[in-house]
């Protein structure tokens, strides 16, 4: 089974110095401090893609957009397991909506083989969770989304669990091909090995920028949107809102006092 | 001159820094408590090539350099110094002796398991009246009927009792010449009869690393278990422990870096006087002083690793990283529980065991002051 995985590079919001401030523009934010991974849930879309693979054989394929410090990501799902990858770069593809970005990675995919796609179900940066969605429309495809769990049936369909609220699992039979938008925790992300770092700086990536894409300037960025990000900005602090200072100790107790003043304990 | 890691040095310490962040910090003090050997770890980091890295892939290991195994012992050891030593050990002590010395027949038989992760390897040099004075080791092994009877004593051997520990390289008696002892190296097989294997030590610190006393009672083992030549004992364990220091170098650096870590974040946080007690230069220049010895030590063991990777002599530069790395880990650790002030001295704070973890830095694997003897006399003194 040939498996393509769309991985994104997101700012890693578990480093608790990690501070986002909007810049000059109004419509980015600084990425100056950042350090970047790849986004959590696309982590263990990359899992489930090689599991199946060392399961049922077949190529998997990784593809990003994204600059070349993304590469980071790419070869990091390489040496996990991956077999090749594309990265779409072009700074005409900045400001894509989720449309603009299936449409992106469908273009991606004119020249691949494939039986399944899977993304992760959301990002954490910009968190639409509506790429894998708008994949399957453009390839015309089925799909899932916040996909757990991932059997292959036969050649021609996966029974595929949603999960749902409570952690009620929703099973499925889906027909290949399809795009699967996966869900994190549904397996266990591996840590790749020093050989298998060594092998991915020996896989290709293949760049593709407009026009090797075939898509026209305004199928792509901003023009090629449907929905246009105007600007970003930061909430104000209501009236209502009381912002806790101090350290952890002493606003855990300024907390306490409060539930139990209003006998919320 | 480039002072950049490569992508795949970069890669690979990200991916163990991620594990070593994921896998082994919340765990660490469970295990420090019990005095637990970690297998379940151990057996994933094999997986990452962690217990190999600098064998080469024909027998079992990743063919890395020893830049990418300072590193990673590194950030393996910014969580658990434990686990840190249990993977140096193995791979300097246990690995290379093998590796350098062994025969093609010794290399497919114990290094392969080893280098692959699957089994641990140790190294018997240190006896309750040799340590730095190794010249007057005692154990003897006598050649009789094809085989090494071996009488003696070793002791604090990392990694020489666990569950999948496969042989054990000691360093024995084999004759005189000249008047003067014949030291030579002799491979035992974990389970020979005569071999036992004492109780774990209760240690100061590294409670989930695994070490014991070995005592041997004609102990008998073949004689093609001898390494290399007959009489090679001494200039082996010279230049394996050149590498070992490289390990230990790099354990204090990762131990040092959390000491940093902890004390710029408890700085941060601790109000006294109605501020973060970071703002007062007693505390923050501690932190800045952490800071500039974390980034020395760390530039001398990579220095050190380099040198060994590009096949010149990197003795010297062991020695030295080894040396002020060490005593900087301890300092550092020193510092952290003073800023930490009562809580440091509890164990519900890492430093606390960090302190207790340091200590042996400058012990092991040549003292600090072996190691100012030997820079000495690299000086003519």
């Amino acid at each position: 089974m040939n498996i393509v995985v769309c991985v994104k590079q997101v700012p890693d919001t578990s480093d608790p110095d990690t501070e986002v401030h909007i810049d000059g523009t109004g419509k980015g934010v600084d990425q100056g401090k950042f350090s970047f991974v790849i986004n959590d849930a696309d982590n263990f879309a990359v899992e489930e893609a090689i599991l199946l693979k060392e399961k049922h054989g077949g190529e998997v394929t990784v593809v990003n957009i994204g600059p070349e410090a993304a590469n980071q990501v790419i070869r990091m799902a390489l040496a996990k397991g991956g077999d090749s990858a594309v990265r779409l770069d072009d700074e005409k593809f900045a400001y894509s909506d989720p449309v603009a970005t299936a449409r992106l990675l469908a273009s991606a995919l004119k020249d691949v083989e494939y039986d399944l796609v899977m993304t992760g179900c959301l990002a954490t940066d910009d968190g639409y969770g509506a790429v894998g969605i708008a994949l399957a429309q453009l390839l015309g495809v089925p799909h899932a989304a916040y996909a757990k769990t991932v059997e292959v049936v036969d050649d021609k369909k996966l029974k595929v669990g949603r999960e749902l609220e409570g952690g009620l699992l929703e099973m499925n039979e889906i027909e290949l091909p399809c795009v699967l938008a996966i869900q994190t925790g549904g397996n266990e992300p591996r840590y790749a090995s020093f050989k298998g770092i060594r092998e991915a700086s020996k896989k290709e990536i293949k760049v593709m920028d407009l026009a090797a894409t075939g898509l026209s300037e305004d199928q792509v960025g901003e023009a090629g949107s449907v929905a246009v990000m105007t600007q970003y900005s930061v909430p104000e602090v209501g009236e209502l809102a009381e912002i806790l200072e101090g350290d952890p100790a002493e606003t855990a107790g300024k907390l306490a006092g409060i539930l139990k003043e209003k006998g919320l304990v | 001159m480039d002072y950049d890691l490569t992508e795949e040095q970069r890669m690979f310490q990200q991916m163990v820094r991620e594990f070593a962040d994921n896998e082994v910090a919340p765990v660490t003090d469970e295990l420090d408590e019990k005095g637990e050997f970690p297998y379940e770890l151990q057996a994933k980091m094999a997986e990452m090539g962690l217990f190999g890295l600098p064998i080469p892939e024909e027998y079992g290991g990743s063919g890395a350099g020893l830049v990418t195994y300072a590193l990673a012992v590194e950030e393996i050891s910014r969580a658990s110094a434990s686990l840190g030593i249990t993977m140096a050990a193995h791979t300097s002590l246990g690995c290379l002796p093998i590796f350098f010395f062994g025969s093609e027949e010794q290399k497919q038989e114990w290094l392969v398991p080893m280098a692959t992760g699957e089994k641990l390897g140790a190294f018997g040099l240190t006896e309750p009246e040799a340590g730095s004075d190794a010249g007057a080791t005692k154990t003897a092994a006598e050649l009789k009927n094809g085989q090494w009877v071996i009488n003696g004593t070793k002791c604090f051997i990392t990694n020489s009792g666990t569950d999948i520990t496969s042989v054990i390289t000691i360093t024995a008696v084999t004759g005189k010449i000249g008047g003067k002892k014949e030291i030579s190296n002799i491979v035992v097989p974990a389970g020979t009869p005569g071999f036992t294997v004492s109780p774990p030590y209760r240690k100061m610190g590294w409670h989930s690393s695994d070490t014991h006393e070995l005592s041997f009672s004609d102990c008998r083992v073949p004689e093609s278990n001898l390494l290399g030549g007959r009489g090679d004992g001494f200039k082996q364990f010279l230049k394996v422990l050149d590498c070992g220091r490289i390990g230990v170098a790099a354990l204090s650096v990762g131990m040092a870096q959390a000491c940093l870590d902890e004390s710029v974040k408890y700085a941060k946080s601790r109000v006294q006087f109605g501020q973060p007690i970071g703002r007062n230069q007693g505390i923050s220049f501690k932190c800045a002083d952490m800071l500039v010895e974390v980034e020395l030590s760390r530039n001398a063991t990579i220095k050190a690793a380099w040198l060994a990777d590009q096949k010149r002599d990197y003795s010297r530069e062991a020695s030295i990283a080894k040396l002020f790395a060490s005593e900087a880990a301890m300092r550092a650790a020193s510092s952290a529980v003073q800023i930490h002030g009562g809580y440091g001295y509890v164990e519900d704070y890492p430093v606390c065991r960090i302190f207790r973890d340091s200590k042996i830095l400058e012990i092991g694997e040549g003292t600090s002051e072996v190691q100012r003897i030997v820079l000495s006399r690299g000086l003519g003194l």
